[in-house]
């Protein structure tokens, strides 16, 4: 077994990970980033598609050229990394020692390190996770696995494809099959709106001529040796399927999109509190977990549908991770927990010291047009929000007129 | 000695019980017939995987069941040792709510005494948490039977199929017989959909379709099975409620009960449901809306509390096997000579399946009039893959040093490596099957975790492209290729259709 001492870990090396490895090593802490995969850079890797560096670098690039100037631009900063290494556990003795595990090709690392910021990313929904029946055959793939072996191995799935979940994840593979010969037979979404950009809808579905049911459901998979039909029905308010409307479509691949879930069992095993609306962690405005000295950021945080938070919320946890190493801790303050309240989903982080800015990410529950997102006295005005789209908000906290110090609620409120 | 040349159709659990018992003799030159790709792809990969007590078969209606379920419990002990096939030994809690279903549970006891079961007795709802805290406190007792366990029963499949190879038995995958041919009323061979084989003596362990086998030996007309579906739903590892003992209801006329245990690999299991289908619906294994929802409710009779359906990762659903009033056809004929039914083995047939391989054996010598010589060298153990999973760091790291491919993790959430997938492709190679993404599977467990394989299934795709040197499209995952192609196929054929 071979020890090491750090004062910063970074477990994962998508977008959130390098980002915050490099801003720690800017930061002048040692540091080193582990990656499972044989390859820095995460999902973007596979995304040869643009929309991706709006925010952050102020250009529109794929996610192949955007995850690679983030990796030059971390090698330049002299951030340590190993890669085919994954984190088996992660062990907490003290304030200032976790001890990570590593488990690489030359053996057990252990690396006894300060802090640990973890941006393992997310996994994908799987049909069992959906209210699916039928059988369990072949040519049922999740957007992912599909987007891979497209991408990066140049296998061709199947040619008639039904893809569950029009998030945009969803319109970007109905594009890719489509751009490949494939027939793209329909785009099924639960809801009543679509999941994705409007952008993407033009682009990636009229532009093809690809049909989208919203208000419908996959209720069944057919086939014996691989996938032959899927069932579809319209739900009714509760997402329930209404039986009398249901209709088959033959095809011979399912694509599931049906959303991501942080991936943070490793967190969990140790204790991390985490918040049932994002499944991601309970975080304070340093993006540190409920354990001392252990961050996240990134998809395992709170899933991003811009890579731009991803790679913002890295840097957020590597400044907090330099004042934890500074002050031996995260100084205590009089935290005030952040609630969603109308109309939200979720808001992260969930606790902040109102003595600073602080940058809020939450998400809407239903599309709303003309209102303010709502903290106390502070209003921001806000033309539309839609659930595909994460809001993201500077909040001038301190100026924050609330004599309840305990719990402020964020809200989503209609112009008066 | 005349040495009989054997064929076994089936690789199920029966059939390669047979095999293993058959292989320890120079009287036998053994080959299994299956119609899959791989073994143990039939009723014995979806099932509750519980070897009984054999407290629940009422040894006057089903003698035979009885006698053969509580030996092979107790062989059982014994083989899973043998071939290093995943098991344990906790116990079972039958739980009863009310004074009737109380009395339907003691009248177990009378079965355990004629059985001979040891440790059958009843526990009372103020000792219940202490056998069994996930138990649902309203529960007024349970009849414990300390010798309930259970197996993975794919791999003790794959563990059994492995020994009985590497003691000589040939086995024919993707090869289905279509016809049993008989001469002067004597057995001489099958017809498949790869040919004909010769044999002396036909084995039929067809499972589910067993009574097609018998008709095409013309013995056991009125013989006929019917499927029984019974679904399940996994749980995630990582949920809190995870019986130590196995726990279900108390049985119906129709089936066991509903069980609610901690599979062998982890995770809370809660099932079968129990539903007659048609005669020919045996390839019908979906699962339902029906099913889960009652599954859910019955899970909370036996649970204090069932875990979110958000926290379900997998629902399969098994065939039961159902012959006429639930009996096992276990015979050996002599007209025609050489045949032998093993069919309708419906439960406890997994339970039972070392000691009906040891009968089929006794009857085969009494009235075939065969004089049984031993194998000088008969193998009798079998090591599973090495599991990283089980390790200490310690060990893992040696491990590692000594290959460097237990260090490279291929299924984040079951911490399988790269060796184990290696040696999984290698081991199926030897016993004569075509590697699957799903044959991997089941003898790693890669893919079994939370994201069901969409981390994982093309990287095994991947290993086994480079150990087979075929392209990535072209592996199989369970009965269909990965893909169609590479990604510029269709536009490539549209071009072509265009000029
Ligand atoms: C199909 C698709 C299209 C998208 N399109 C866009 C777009 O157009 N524009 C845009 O801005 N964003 C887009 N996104 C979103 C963007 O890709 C994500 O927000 C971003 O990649 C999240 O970054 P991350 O670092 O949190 O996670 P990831 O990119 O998932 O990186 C996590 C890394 O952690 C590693 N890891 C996990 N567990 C371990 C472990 N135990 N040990 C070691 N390493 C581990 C993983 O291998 C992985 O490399 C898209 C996403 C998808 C799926
Ligand atoms: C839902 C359910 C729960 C159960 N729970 C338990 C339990 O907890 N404990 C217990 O002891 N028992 C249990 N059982 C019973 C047990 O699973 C079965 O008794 C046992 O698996 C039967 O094994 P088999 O080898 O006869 O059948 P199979 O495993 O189906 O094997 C038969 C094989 O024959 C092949 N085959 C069929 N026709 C042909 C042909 N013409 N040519 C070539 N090959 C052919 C099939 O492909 C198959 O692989 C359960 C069963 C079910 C369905």
């Amino acid at each position: 077994m071979i020890e090491r001492k750090v004062s910063v870990m970074v477990v994962g090396a998508g977008p959130a990970g390098i980002a915050a490895a490099t801003k720690a090593a800017q930061l002048g802490l040692e540091t080193v980033l582990v990656e499972n995969r044989d390859i820095l850079g995460g999902i973007p890797l596979q995304c040869v598609h643009p929309g991706f560096g709006l925010h952050y670098f102020k250009e529109d690039m794929t996610g192949c050229e955007f995850i690679h100037r983030l990796i030059d631009r971390m090698h330049r900063a002299g951030v340590e990394t190993i890669v085919n290494a994954y984190v088996h556990s992660i062990e907490f003795y003290s304030q200032l020692e976790k001890n990570v595990n590593v488990v690489t090709q030359s053996g057990i690392l252990r690396i006894n390190t300060k802090t640990v910021i973890y941006t393992a990313g997310a996994r994908e929904r799987h049909l069992f996770e959906l209210n699916v029946h039928g059988d369990r055959i072949d040519g049922i793939y999740t957007a992912g696995e599909a987007q891979t072996i497209m991408d990066l191995y140049g296998v061709l799935p199947g040619k008639d494809v039904v893809i569950i979940g029009s998030g945009d994840v969803g319109l970007i593979m109905a594009r890719r099959f489509a751009l490949e010969g494939a027939n793209v037979k329909a785009v099924i979404e639960i809801m009543p709106y679509p999941g994705g950009l409007l952008r993407n809808i033009v682009q990636c579905l009229k532009d093809f001529n690809i049909p989208l049911y919203l208000g419908h459901a996959v209720t069944e998979i057919i086939g014996s040796k691989r996938v032959e039909a899927v069932k579809v029905a319209k739900v009714d308010e509760d997402q329930r399927p209404i039986r009398s409307t249901e209709f088959e479509i033959t095809c011979d691949t399912v694509v599931i999109a049906a959303g991501l879930v942080p991936n943070i069992d490793l967190l969990e095993k140790i204790g991390v509190a985490v918040d049932p609306r994002t499944k991601g962690p309970i975080v304070n405005e340093y993006l540190e977990t409920s354990i001392p000295g252990i961050f996240a950021a990134g998809n395992a945080l709170v899933v991003n549908d811009l890579v731009d938070y991803a790679a913002e919320q890295g840097e957020i946890a590597a400044d907090g991770a330099k004042i934890y190493i500074e002050n031996c801790g995260i100084p205590t303050r009089n935290w005030t927990r952040i609630k969603p309240g109308r109309n939200l989903r979720f808001v992260v982080p969930h606790y902040v010291s109102r003595e600073r800015d602080v940058v809020l990410y939450a998400r809407v529950q239903k599309p709303e047009r003309n209102v303010y997102l709502s903290i106390a006295n502070f209003k921001a005005k806000m033309l539309s929000l839609r659930p595909a789209e994460m809001i993201r908000i500077k909040i001038p906290f301190n100026r924050i007129l609330e004599d309840n110090h305990r719990v402020i609620s964020v809200e989503v409120v209609p112009y008066e | 000695m005349k040495k009989y040349r054997v064929v076994i159709v089936g690789a199920g659990i029966i059939g390669v019980s047979i095999a293993r018992v058959l292989s320890m003799y120079e009287n036998f030159d053994v080959s299994i017939a299956e119609m899959e790709p791989d073994v143990g792809w039939g009723i014995s990969k979806a099932n509750t995987s519980i070897i009984h007590p054999c407290h629940e078969e009422d040894p006057e209606r089903y003698p035979l069941r009885a006698r053969l379920c509580r030996e092979g419990n107790s062989i059982w002990m014994e083989w899973v040792k043998e071939l290093d096939i995943l098991a344990r030994w906790p116990g079972e809690l039958m739980v009863f709510h009310s004074s009737e279903e109380e009395r339907e549970a003691r009248k177990y006891i009378s079965f355990a005494i004629k059985n001979n079961v040891p440790g059958v007795q009843v526990i009372y709802r103020d000792e219940l948490q202490s056998y069994e805290p996930t138990i649902n406190p309203d529960a007024e007792g349970a009849l414990y039977a300390p010798t309930a366990g259970m197996i993975s029963p794919f791999e003790a499949v794959i563990a059994i199929a492995e020994n009985a190879i590497e003691n000589g038995v040939k086995l024919i995958v993707d090869t289905r017989v279509s016809n049993v041919k008989i001469t002067n009323h004597s057995v001489v061979g099958v017809d498949t959909n790869r040919g004909s084989i010769d044999a002396d003596i036909i084995i039929n362990a067809a499972g589910l379709y067993a009574d097609h086998v018998s008709h095409m030996a013309g013995v056991a007309r009125s013989f006929y099975i019917k499927p029984r579906r019974g679904e399940y739903i996994v749980f995630d590892e990582g949920v809190d409620i995870k019986p130590k003992k196995i726990l279900h209801t108390t049985p119906t006329p129709t089936t066991k009960g509903v069980y609610a245990i901690t599979t062998v690999h982890g995770n809370l299991m809660i099932g079968p449901t129990a539903e007659d289908l048609p005669v020919d619906a045996r390839e019908s294994r979906t699962t339902t809306e029906n099913g889960l929802s009652y599954l859910l409710k019955e899970g909370g009779r036996i649970l204090n509390r069932v875990p979110p359906p958000s926290k379900i990762i997998r629902r399969f659903a098994g065939l039961r096997p159902e012959p006429p009033q639930g009996e096992w056809l276990i015979e050996v004929y002599t007209d025609p000579f050489g045949f032998v039914n093993v069919a309708g083995i419906r439960s406890p047939g997994l339970t039972a399946a070392p000691a009906i391989a040891n009968y089929v054996l006794k009857l085969m010598i009494k009235k075939y009039d065969i004089t049984l010589v031993k194998k000088a060298s008969w193998v009798r153990h079998r090591k599973s893959i090495n599991r990283i999973r089980e390790l200490s760091l310690e060990r893992l790291d040696e491990l590692i040093r000594k290959n460097p491919s237990y260090g490279k993790i291929i299924c984040h959430c079951r911490t399988v490596s790269e060796a184990e997938i290696l040696e999984a492709i290698d081991r199926i190679i030897k016993i004569g099957v075509k590697p699957t993404v799903d044959g991997v599977k089941f003898r790693t467990t890669a893919g079994f975790g939370k994201c069901q394989g969409s981390f994982c299934r093309w990287r095994i795709a991947l290993l086994i492209s480079r150990k087979l040197d075929i392209p990535l499209h072209s592996v199989v995952i369970k009965r269909s290729p990965y893909g169609l192609g590479d990604v510029k196929l269709l536009l490539r054929s549209r071009m072509v259709n265009k000029t």
